[in-house]
């Protein structure tokens, strides 16, 4: 059953120089900002998508 | 002052053994809509009210709201409604119709689950609908994927109507709960089914591993017709198995306890508490806030609309971009992008409230 549609999905920088801290996500067609935390909903679906074979695009 | 017993006097010990002090149910009478108060066009995912969503699969399209409506001599007054606005008068077998409403494993131990102590449950609820016919409401462990249902049969069109469902306790012992911030529970209504959830046989009498063909077995098609709507309100759960006569009442919370409670998976703001300094290139500004209420996970950041700021009486700027950067359980941070030019460096900036917009962070177990 799916949870979620994602259609985009890119990682977001903190700091200068920091590494990736959340992900700018399209999901059921709503931009959203995703915490790297595997206890968090929206992640958990755009892991699932992932393992779809889709791609997290590099931050900017 | 006369007291008045219904069934025995053990059914009316039900409110002082009460394992849990709070309704198990959040938002149990839809009081609380956080998100919007509604949402057409609906395929998906869409909550009506705080901790109840849709989730659908190709099943016609929906307006999702919480209504004014409610049955009458209950004290109630909101409820959830599904209006069909396209029909499906053809499910695939994959497809399906269902409101939700789910709970972590950090609520669910009072169930005693996979203990020979696990208690027998009672689901009531009030239902309406235009489309008479048998729906069914489903209790699922996440946890271990296993799952009990329950058929129940609207008799009158458009009357409200007050359903009360015992299902069996869950003994096995290796299937309890586990005790964390994820998903344990689940009810489901099903509105709907394809044969992949319908094809086999009703799974009604004991806590068995998943069968997806037996979870709605005999469930309806609400989707069939735009004539066709379905409005939930007043759901209790309560441990033990009772009747009409021996059902606790409706446990109401003030409108303030009900939305503390939400809070822990949704927190609105249409004036964030966001104090912060500007950067130095004079556009923008880094802002955190603290947290209603500690959430169960760290939260998904939605921003709409515009934010205002207050630097100074002469620097007012509102928000162009806004990101998120950190967020946990307690605290929030973004960074904000404005239409000015005219910031120092570690100019001090607060959130005012005249801007249009909203900030919304959800942690709940559905997306949305």
């Amino acid at each position: 059953m799916n949870k979620g549609i994602v259609t985009a999905a890119q990682y977001q920088k903190g700091f200068v120089g920091s590494g990736n801290v959340n992900i700018k996500a399209t999901i059921n067609g709503k931009t959203v900002y995703v915490p790297l935390r595997a206890d968090n909903t929206e992640y958990q679906i755009i892991l699932e998508w992932v393992a779809d074979g889709n791609t997290i695009a590099e931050a900017d | 002052m006369a007291l008045t017993l219904h069934g025995t006097v053990a059914d009316n010990t039900a409110v002082f053994s009460r394992p849990t002090d709070k309704p198990f149910i959040h938002n149990g009478d839809m009081a609380i809509a956080q998100r919007t108060t509604s949402t057409s066009s609906v395929t998906g995912i869409q909550y009506g009210a705080d901790r109840f969503t849709t989730q659908m699969d190709t099943f016609g399209t929906w307006t999702v709201s919480q209504a004014s409506d409610a049955p009458a001599g209950t004290g109630l007054v909101k409820s959830f409604k599904l209006d069909c606005t396209t029909a499906d008068t053809s499910l695939g077998a994959g497809h399906f119709g269902l409101v939700r409403t789910s709970f972590e494993g950090f609520q669910t131990q009072p169930f005693q689950k996979g203990s020979s102590d696990a208690y027998t449950l009672t689901v009531a609820f009030w239902v309406k609908s235009a489309k008479t016919g048998n729906y069914v409401l489903e209790l699922f462990d996440t946890d271990n994927s296993r799952q009990i249902s329950k058929i129940y049969t609207i008799s009158s069109a458009n009357t409200w109507e007050k359903k009360i469902l015992n299902f069996a306790a869950d003994t096995s012992a290796s299937d309890p709960f586990t005790y964390d911030n994820a998903e344990s529970f689940v009810m489901n209504w099903w509105l709907g089914a394809g044969s992949t959830y319908s094809g086999g046989t009703l799974n009604t009498s004991a806590w068995a591993d998943n069968t997806n063909a037996n979870r709605a077995a005999g469930v309806l098609n609400l989707a069939d017709s735009t004539d066709n709507d379905w409005y939930l309100t007043g759901v209790q759960l309560e441990f033990g198995t009772f009747d009409e006569n021996s059902l606790p009442k409706f446990q109401f919370e003030s409108y303030g306890d009900n939305l503390k409670r939400c809070q822990r998976y949704c927190q609105k703001y249409t004036q964030p508490p966001l104090v912060g300094i500007a950067n130095a290139n004079n556009t923008y500004a880094r802002a955190k806030m603290l947290l209603q209420t500690p959430m169960r996970a760290a939260p998904t950041a939605t921003h709409s609309g515009t934010l205002n700021y207050f630097v100074s009486n002469s620097i007012q700027p509102t928000t162009t971009a806004f990101s998120a950067t950190y967020l946990d359980e307690n605290v929030a941070e973004f960074d904000a992008t404005t239409n000015v030019t005219s910031m120092t460096a570690k100019d001090p900036i607060t959130c005012t409230q005249n801007g249009s917009g909203f900030l919304l962070l959800t942690a709940d177990l559905m997306a949305g």
